[in-house]
């Protein structure tokens, strides 16, 4: 109680805060757009974002109400053209500092998470005022209140929230298209200065064999066992090559055994537990088995262990591995150890990596994908239970009814003092209850409707998937 | 005459297999290409010996190991020859967990080497063992760190190596340039070393060091 009291009063002082940037912020935009002083807008907007973002923080803190940052991600820094000039609009700069500056300007401008934020700064001290006696009567609820108010203005908008997956996608599809791209060029390196190279050796001596077949048989035999050598050496090399590109073991008996068959071949005594309901996707599994694969071998070559265990289990739509070996530790994703193609692979499917290697050892490597298990592929937002979604129904199908028959139209024939009594129910009642019944109808439709909109959003907010919340205005994802 | 059946599901390859097969003495009594018709034949027609491709139709994954399996599993020690593009350990594991031996697991590029493949098929046929080189590979280099593997000499790793593929004393003496009586006492060595108790009989010891190598 007390404490909600300080927290409450805290937001009250804040206030003061408040109107100095209110002031500051009138100053800015009126010198940005009636002097032109532009260079006065960017300080204006990181103030508000700064004030903004430490009361969604404070608000988290003190109530149970989570509000997500709505500001579109910062856009990225101009790229020269070919020229080495910066190209803005239809100027050419020397520098990129100018580009750079008018993007930011336009980005901020045009994220309409400025403006609302601004029109939450110039409402907040009045709603804090608004709030006082709930305040002093009850802190907990006010804060609550102003909780909710926040909500209404500073959570992120829908577009806000698409901008955020967009751009993350951007960046996990262009991970992934490297990834890919690079893995083409190592096959493609691989069969032909391997494969290829060899058939010709083989061809070569077959061409050779031909001449000798019938001036010196025993010169032809020779050769002939050497092509013969030497097509098994290309099977050799060929298997390297597969089992680079997707593991065999991996097509014919899935991820379970494919880490099984790893575990077989590693130096490390290495224990498997796989737990998964079913089979994953077909990428999700080779991901894993490389993975997989790379971390064992990490393990026997940096780390020195001598054991490891290897944990792959589905928990509900997550799919998550864990990696534990007894080794020497210190394993860091920058040290080029293999750690940053895993972390770019698993990013493709939204997957993350979280290592933990103290010196000394021991090493644990979790990694956790979302939505790579079957049962979670149809839709992301699970149905509703049955008697919210009829009350929804209801709520559409029936509010028309006492807001504008019952409510609207017989308080006009009341007022106008029609003679038509038709179906309006008021109209048959006593005297004294007819304006009381015409109110309760009109609140009674305004708050079906308003039941269902809100059912379908809140339910919606609860549920949404992890990756969907939008992302904070770094690029730290 | 040893009645041969040929599961594999490239014709070049089946036909290849039939031909060599018989130029050595042995009758085909089929030559199926899926997985269903691999079952029914091995159970019905109990060949001598069987050459089994890993990969068959209809789902290309390892229909013909689980059909060698189950045939197995119905028959034991119905004498069965894997071949495979590739080995693996972890099928060489349940191919020999039945330890009744006359069971074979080969890279397709073994029947490069006419001779020594028709040597394994017999030996497969007659109820011995013939490992893959690459599986015996594999399996010493998984198992290099552990104690007293580590402390074999090099000249009875090899004898290990030889003996782990299916050979008996005979064939070792050959393939390494000893005498017989210096593969039996290499062998002795081993055995020692590793803690087996020896034995007289090649399939039998064959199959004791194999389960040794699988059970670390």
């Amino acid at each position: 109680m007390l404490r909600r009291f300080g927290q409450a009063t805290a937001l009250l002082a804040l206030t003061f805060v408040q109107l100095l940037v209110i002031v500051f912020s009138f100053l800015a935009l009126f010198g940005t757009f009636a002097l032109g002083m532009v260079f006065l807008y960017p300080p204006h907007v990181r103030l508000v974002r700064r004030l903004a973002e430490d009361t969604r923080r404070r608000v988290r803190a003190w109530t149970d109400i989570e509000i997500a940052s709505p500001y579109l991600p910062k856009p990225p820094p101009p790229q020269p053209q070919a020229d080495g000039m910066y190209r803005h609009d239809r100027t050419l700069y020397k520098t990129p500092r100018i580009p750079a500056w008018s993007d930011r300007w336009k980005w901020m401008l045009s994220d309409p998470a400025t403006w609302r934020d601004g029109l939450w700064l110039l409402l907040d001290p009045l709603i804090k005022v608004l709030l006082l006696p709930v305040f002093i009567t009850m802190p907990e609820r006010g804060l609550r209140f102003y909780g909710l108010w926040c909500e209404l203005l500073l959570s992120a908008t829908r577009a806000s929230r698409l901008a955020g997956q967009v751009s993350h996608l951007n960046r996990v599809r262009n991970l992934a298209a490297d990834s890919q791209a690079a893995e083409m060029r190592r096959i493609e390196r691989d069969l032909h200065d391997g494969t290829q190279a060899r058939l010709v050796a083989i061809g070569m001596t077959l061409g050779a064999v031909e001449e000798l077949v019938e001036k010196d048989p025993v010169a032809a035999r020779a050769l002939l066992t050497k092509a013969r050598e030497a097509s098994a050496d290309t099977l050799t090399e060929l298997r390297r090559v597969i089992r680079g590109i997707h593991p065999p073991v991996l097509a014919e008996r899935g991820l379970a055994d494919a880490v099984r068959a790893l575990a077989l071949d590693s130096a490390l005594r290495v224990t498997v537990e796989v737990d998964l309901p079913h089979r994953p996707e077909a990428p999700v599994e080779a991901a894993i088995y490389f993975a997989v694969s790379e971390l064992l071998s990490n393990a026997a070559r940096h780390g020195d262990a001598r054991s490891a265990t290897v944990d792959i289990r589905g928990d509900g739509p997550y799919l998550r591995v864990t990696v534990t070996d007894d080794g020497m530790g210190g394993a860091e994703p920058g040290k080029g150890s293999g750690l940053l193609g895993i972390e770019r692979r698993l990013a493709a499917f939204d997957g993350v990596l979280a290592i933990n290697s103290p010196p000394g050892g021991p090493t644990t490597v979790h990694m956790e994908l979302p939505h790579a298990l079957p049962e979670h592929w149809a839709g992301s937002l699970p149905k509703m239970p049955r008697w919210k979604a009829v009350t929804v129904a209801v709520c559409w199908g029936l509010a028309w009814c006492p807001l504008f028959p019952q409510g609207l139209v017989a308080g006009v024939f009341k007022i106008v003092g029609a003679d038509e009594k038709s179906w309006f129910l008021a109209l048959y009642l006593p005297g004294p209850w007819q304006w009381p019944f015409i109110v309760g109808m009109i609140t009674l439709g305004i708050a079906m409707y308003v039941l269902a909109t809100l059912i379908p959003g809140q339910y919606a907010r609860q549920n949404r998937p992890a990756w969907a919340t939008p992302l904070s205005t770094g690029c730290d994802r | 005459m040893k009645r041969v059946l040929i599961a594999e599901d490239l014709y070049l390859l089946r036909d290849g297999l039939v031909h060599l097969l018989q130029a050595h003495g042995f009758t085909v009594v089929a030559a199926v290409e899926s997985g269903p018709e691999l079952l029914k034949g091995l159970i019905e027609l109990r060949p001598d010996v069987s050459i089994v491709d890993v990969r068959l139709p209809p789902t290309f994954t390892d229909e013909g190991l689980q059909a060698a399996l189950a045939a197995r599993a119905q028959l034991p020690g119905l004498p069965i020859l894997v071949l495979s593009q590739h080995v693996e350990q972890l099928y060489a594991r349940e191919l020999l967990a039945d330890g009744s031996g006359a069971i074979g697991y080969l890279l397709k590029d073994r029947v490069f080497n006419a001779e020594q493949f028709i040597d394994a098929v017999h030996r497969v046929a007659e109820g011995g063992t013939a490992m893959d080189p690459e599986v015996i590979a594999k399996l010493l280099a998984s198992n290099a760190r552990h104690e007293p593997l580590a402390a074999l000499t090099p000249r009875e790793r090899e004898v290990l190596e030889a003996m782990a593929e299916g050979r008996s004393n005979a064939a070792i003496s050959q393939r390494l340039y000893l005498s017989e009586s210096a593969v039996a006492k290499h062998t002795a060595g081993i055995f020692a070393k590793l803690g087996l108790a020896p034995s007289d009989d090649d399939n039998r010891r064959v199959l004791a060091v194999l389960a040794y190598l699988n059970s670390r």
